[in-house]
C-alpha cells in the first residue's frame, strides 16, 4: 500500500525539527501531529509523548525528521537527521525536506527492517496530505451505530478508515495545550502554537455551568417531589390532572429541563445534541412567550378580551338555540317526529339556559382570572397554549355535553334496533358463546318485540340527526384544539440547535469525511 | 515530477461536444474532467424573447403592466437559478489509490458539489447500461460495497450524470480506473 502521510498545514512553514505523531500500520498512514524543534534531550521527548499516550489511550511516537532549510541538504545537517533516527527508532522513519522559498518538497521513508525474501519489491511512494489541523479537531465526525457485538470500551473498531485519522487528531488534545510562550522544556510547533485559542465566554459559561447546574438540578428535585405527593391522585385532583393538557405540558417540561439541568455529563454525541436541542428550545420558548407576555398586557389587551369573552359566549350560544329551533322544525325539509323532537328540543335549550346563566354569574370575575392566568405565558408559549386549548374545553363544555347525550341516545337506540331485528328474524345473542343462535319465542314476546322495533325504527331519522349535528360541532372543537396541540408539539420537538449548527458549522455534524481539495 | 496531460473531444448521447482531460499526476493518482459546452448565446436569447413575447401578448389583453415586470423579474431569477442550481459546466473524477474517490460538479455561476468516497468503500468501477427514455445508453458508476460485508453491493454511484458521455469517452476513463483499482487490489490492507 502507498504510504500516506497527513501533515497539518500550519507546520509547513516552520523550522526543522522532529515529527511526532502516530502511526497507522492497517492504512500505511503517518499522522503528524506537531514538530518538535531543535535544541531537546529526547529524554523529555519521550516523556512527553508517554504522557500523550496515557491521555488519549492512543500509540504516540516520533515518526521523522522535518527539514526546512536554506539550500539542498548540507552534509553535517544530513548526518545529525540520521543520527536521530537511531535514537527514536520507528518503522518507516520518514525524513521531509522543504526548501526555503520554493514550493519543492521531498518525501522519503526508510525502512529499518530488512526483508526475508529476496524479491519484495522497492519502498513505495510516499503520498503527502496536508489536512487544516483546526477543522478536522473540530469536525465531530457521528459514526453510525456500532454492531450490537462490540464492546463499549472497544474502541478502535469504532474508528475505521479515514474516521481513524479524525479521532487521531480529537484526541491528541493534550499535545496541543502548550504554545511557545510556555517555558516547557520541549518546544512544539502546531496550530495552536502561536497561543491558545479559546474563548472567554466559553470558559466562563464552563466554569459557572458546574454549581449553576447544581443549584437548579436541586430545586427541580423538590417540585418533582411536590409533584409526586398522593394528595394529587385523589379523585377530583387525578380526574381533573387528566383532562387538562396544560398540567401534561408542565410535567413534560419539566422533565426535559430535568434532564438539561442533571449532574452527569453526555455519554455521547447523540445525547449532547439532545440535551443541547432541549436546552435551545426551552430558551426560545420562554422568549416567546415573553414576547406574548408583553404583547398582551400592554394596551389593557386583557381587558379588551375579558370584555370581548362574554358576548362572544352569549353569541354561540344564540346560534346554538337558532340550531336547535331549526331542528325542531323541517330541517333541510325532512320531516320529523314532532313528539321526539320537542321532547329533545326542550330538554337541549334547557341546557343552554343554564350555561349561560352560568357564564354571567362567572362575568364579574373574568377579568381577573384571565390577567392572573395570562401570567403563566411567562414559563412559555407553550404552556400558554395549552392553557388556551383548556380555556377553550372549558368553553365549549356544553357542546361536549350535547354530544355526549346525542351519542348515549343513538346507541342506545341501535342496541335495541339491532336486538329487536334479531326477534323478528327469530333469532338471539348468545352471551355464552358469543354468537348468534336461533330461539323460539313465545307469540307475546314477538308481538312486543315487532311494536317496539316499529317504534324505533320510525323514530330513527329524528336521533341520527340531532347525533350528526351534534358530532359535527363536536369535531369542530375538536379540530380547533388538535390544531392548537401540533403547534405545541411544533415548537416542542424542533431541533433547532442541529439546525443551527448544520447552517453555520456543517462540519459538527458529519458522519464521513466529505471532501478533499 | 512532471503530470501528463492530454485533452480529448467526444460527443455525448445527444451529439453535443464534449472535451475529457485526463492528468496524470502519478501512477496512483489521475483526475478525468469532463466539460460541455457552455450556455449559448443563441438558446438564452431564444428564450428571453419567448417569455417577453408571451409577457407583451397577455399585457395587450389585460392592460396590466404588472405582467410585463413579473415577467422580467421571472426572466432573471429563472437565469440566475438555472445557472446556479442545473447547468453543470464541468465534471471532475479525481481517484487516488488507498484513498478514495472524489466527484467534483461546477456549475455555470462558480458553484462547486463535491463528493468523497473513501477506498475501503469502492468496490469496482464498470460501465452499466440502462434504458433512458427511449435510449439504452452506456454509463460509467462506482460500486459500492459495506466494510463488514465485502461481498454484497450495498449501492451503485453513477459518474459523470449530467455530461453523459458516450461509450469511447466512458472506456477510456473506465481503462484508467480499473489500473489503478488493480494495483490497489494488488496490495490489499493488513
Amino acid at each position: 500500500m502507498v504510504l500516506k502521510a497527513f501533515f497539518p498545514t500550519c507546520c509547513a512553514s516552520v523550522d526543522s525539527g522532529l515529527l511526532v505523531g502516530r502511526w497507522v500500520p492497517e492504512q500505511s498512514a503517518a499522522v503528524v501531529l506537531a514538530v518538535v524543534h531543535f535544541p531537546f534531550i529526547p529524554i523529555q521527548v519521550k516523556e512527553l509523548l508517554a504522557q500523550v499516550q496515557q491521555a488519549s489511550q492512543l500509540g504516540m511516537a516520533v515518526l521523522g525528521t522535518w527539514c526546512h532549510c536554506q539550500q539542498e541538504l548540507e552534509e553535517s545537517l544530513g548526518h545529525f537527521l540520521e543520527g536521530l533516527g537511531t535514537i527514536f527508532s520507528h518503522d518507516p522513519w520518514l525524513q521531509l525536506c522543504r526548501e526555503k522559498g520554493t514550493r519543492c518538497w521531498s518525501c522519503k521513508a526508510i525502512y529499518h527492517q530488512v526483508s526475508s525474501s529476496p524479491d519484495t519489491p522497492s519502498e513505495d511512494q510516499v503520498m503527502l496530505i496536508f489536512y487544516d489541523q483546526r477543522k478536522v479537531l473540530l469536525s465531530w465526525l457521528h459514526p453510525p451505530m456500532t454492531v450490537p457485538n462490540c464492546q463499549a470500551g472497544d474502541v478502535t473498531a469504532s474508528a475505521r478508515g479515514l474516521a481513524a485519522i479524525f479521532d487521531t487528531v480529537s484526541r491528541s488534545k493534550m499535545l496541543f495545550h502548550s504554545d511557545r510562550f510556555d517555558e516547557s522544556p520541549v518546544r512544539l510547533s502546531h496550530w495552536q502554537s502561536e497561543g491558545v485559542e479559546a474563548s472567554i465566554l466559553v470558559e466562563l459559561a464552563k466554569w459557572a455551568s458546574g454549581p449553576v447546574c447544581l443549584l437548579v438540578a436541586s430545586m427541580l428535585s423538590i417540585i418533582s417531589a411536590a409533584g409526586t405527593w398522593r394528595l394529587w391522585n385523589l379523585w377530583p385532583l387525578s380526574f381533573i390532572r387528566s383532562k387538562l393538557s396544560a398540567c401534561e405540558q408542565l410535567r413534560h417540561r419539566l422533565e426535559q429541563l430535568s434532564l438539561v439541568f442533571s449532574t452527569q455529563k453526555a455519554q455521547s454525541p447523540t445525547q449532547l445534541m439532545r440535551k443541547a436541542n432541549m436546552l435551545v428550545s426551552v430558551l426560545v420558548d420562554v422568549a416567546l412567550g415573553l414576547l406574548l407576555l408583553s404583547w398582551l398586557y400592554s394596551n389593557d389587551r386583557i381587558g379588551q378580551l375579558a370584555n370581548a369573552l362574554i358576548p362572544g359566549a352569549d353569541r354561540v350560544a344564540e346560534e346554538l338555540q337558532h340550531l336547535l329551533q331549526w331542528l325542531m322544525g323541517a330541517p333541510a325539509g325532512l320531516k320529523m317526529n314532532r313528539a321526539l323532537d320537542q321532547v329533545l328540543g326542550r330538554f337541549f335549550l334547557y341546557h343552554i339556559h343554564l350555561w349561560i346563566s352560568y357564564i354571567h354569574l362567572m362575568s364579574p370575575f373574568i377579568e381577573h382570572i384571565l390577567w392572573h392566568v395570562g401570567l403563566s405565558a411567562c414559563l412559555g408559549l407553550t404552556i400558554a397554549l395549552s392553557i388556551l386549548s383548556d380555556i377553550i374545553a372549558l368553553l365549549t363544555f356544553h357542546i361536549y355535553c350535547f354530544y355526549v347525550y346525542g351519542a348515549r341516545l343513538y346507541c342506545l337506540k341501535i342496541y335495541g334496533l339491532s336486538s329487536l331485528w334479531r326477534l323478528f328474524r327469530g333469532k338471539k345473542w348468545n352471551v355464552l358463546r358469543q354468537r348468534v343462535d336461533s330461539c323460539s319465542y313465545d307469540l307475546d314476546q314477538l308481538f312486543i318485540g315487532t311494536l317496539l322495533f316499529t317504534i324505533l325504527i320510525f323514530l330513527l331519522p329524528t336521533t341520527a340527526l340531532y347525533y350528526l349535528v351534534f358530532t359535527l360541532l363536536r369535531l369542530l372543537v375538536v379540530t380547533v384544539q388538535g390544531l392548537i396541540h401540533l403547534l405545541m408539539d411544533f415548537i416542542n420537538s424542533l431541533p433547532l440547535y442541529s439546525l443551527g449548527l448544520r447552517l453555520c458549522r456543517p462540519y459538527r455534524l458529519a458522519d464521513k469525511p466529505t471532501a478533499l481539495q | 515530477m512532471e503530470d501528463a496531460e492530454d485533452e480529448r473531444s467526444f460527443s455525448d448521447i445527444r451529439g453535443g461536444r464534449l472535451s475529457l482531460r485526463c492528468r496524470d499526476y502519478s501512477p496512483y493518482c489521475r483526475e478525468f474532467g469532463l466539460s460541455s459546452a457552455r450556455l449559448s448565446l443563441r438558446t438564452l436569447t431564444a428564450v428571453t424573447c419567448a417569455v417577453w413575447l408571451t409577457a407583451y401578448g397577455l399585457f395587450t389583453l389585460c392592460e396590466n403592466s404588472m405582467v410585463l415586470s413579473s415577467a422580467i423579474f421571472i426572466t432573471l431569477l429563472g437565469l440566475l437559478g438555472y445557472l446556479h442550481f442545473v447547468k453543470i459546466d464541468q465534471e471532475t473524477l479525481l481517484i487516488i489509490d488507498s484513498l478514495g474517490i472524489q466527484m467534483t460538479s461546477s456549475y455555470a455561476s462558480g458553484k462547486e458539489s463535491t463528493t468523497f468516497i473513501e477506498m475501503d468503500k469502492v468496490k469496482d468501477v464498470i460501465i452499466n447500461e440502462a434504458i433512458y427514455m427511449q435510449k439504452v445508453i452506456y454509463y460509467l458508476c462506482i460500486l459500492l460495497k459495506d466494510p463488514m460485508e465485502p461481498h454484497e453491493v450495498s449501492q451503485v454511484v453513477p459518474v459523470f450524470q449530467s455530461a453523459k458521455p458516450r461509450l469511447d469517452c466512458l472506456i477510456e476513463v473506465y481503462r484508467s480506473c480499473q489500473e489503478i483499482l488493480a494495483h490497489q487490489k494488488a496490495t490489499p490492507s493488513p
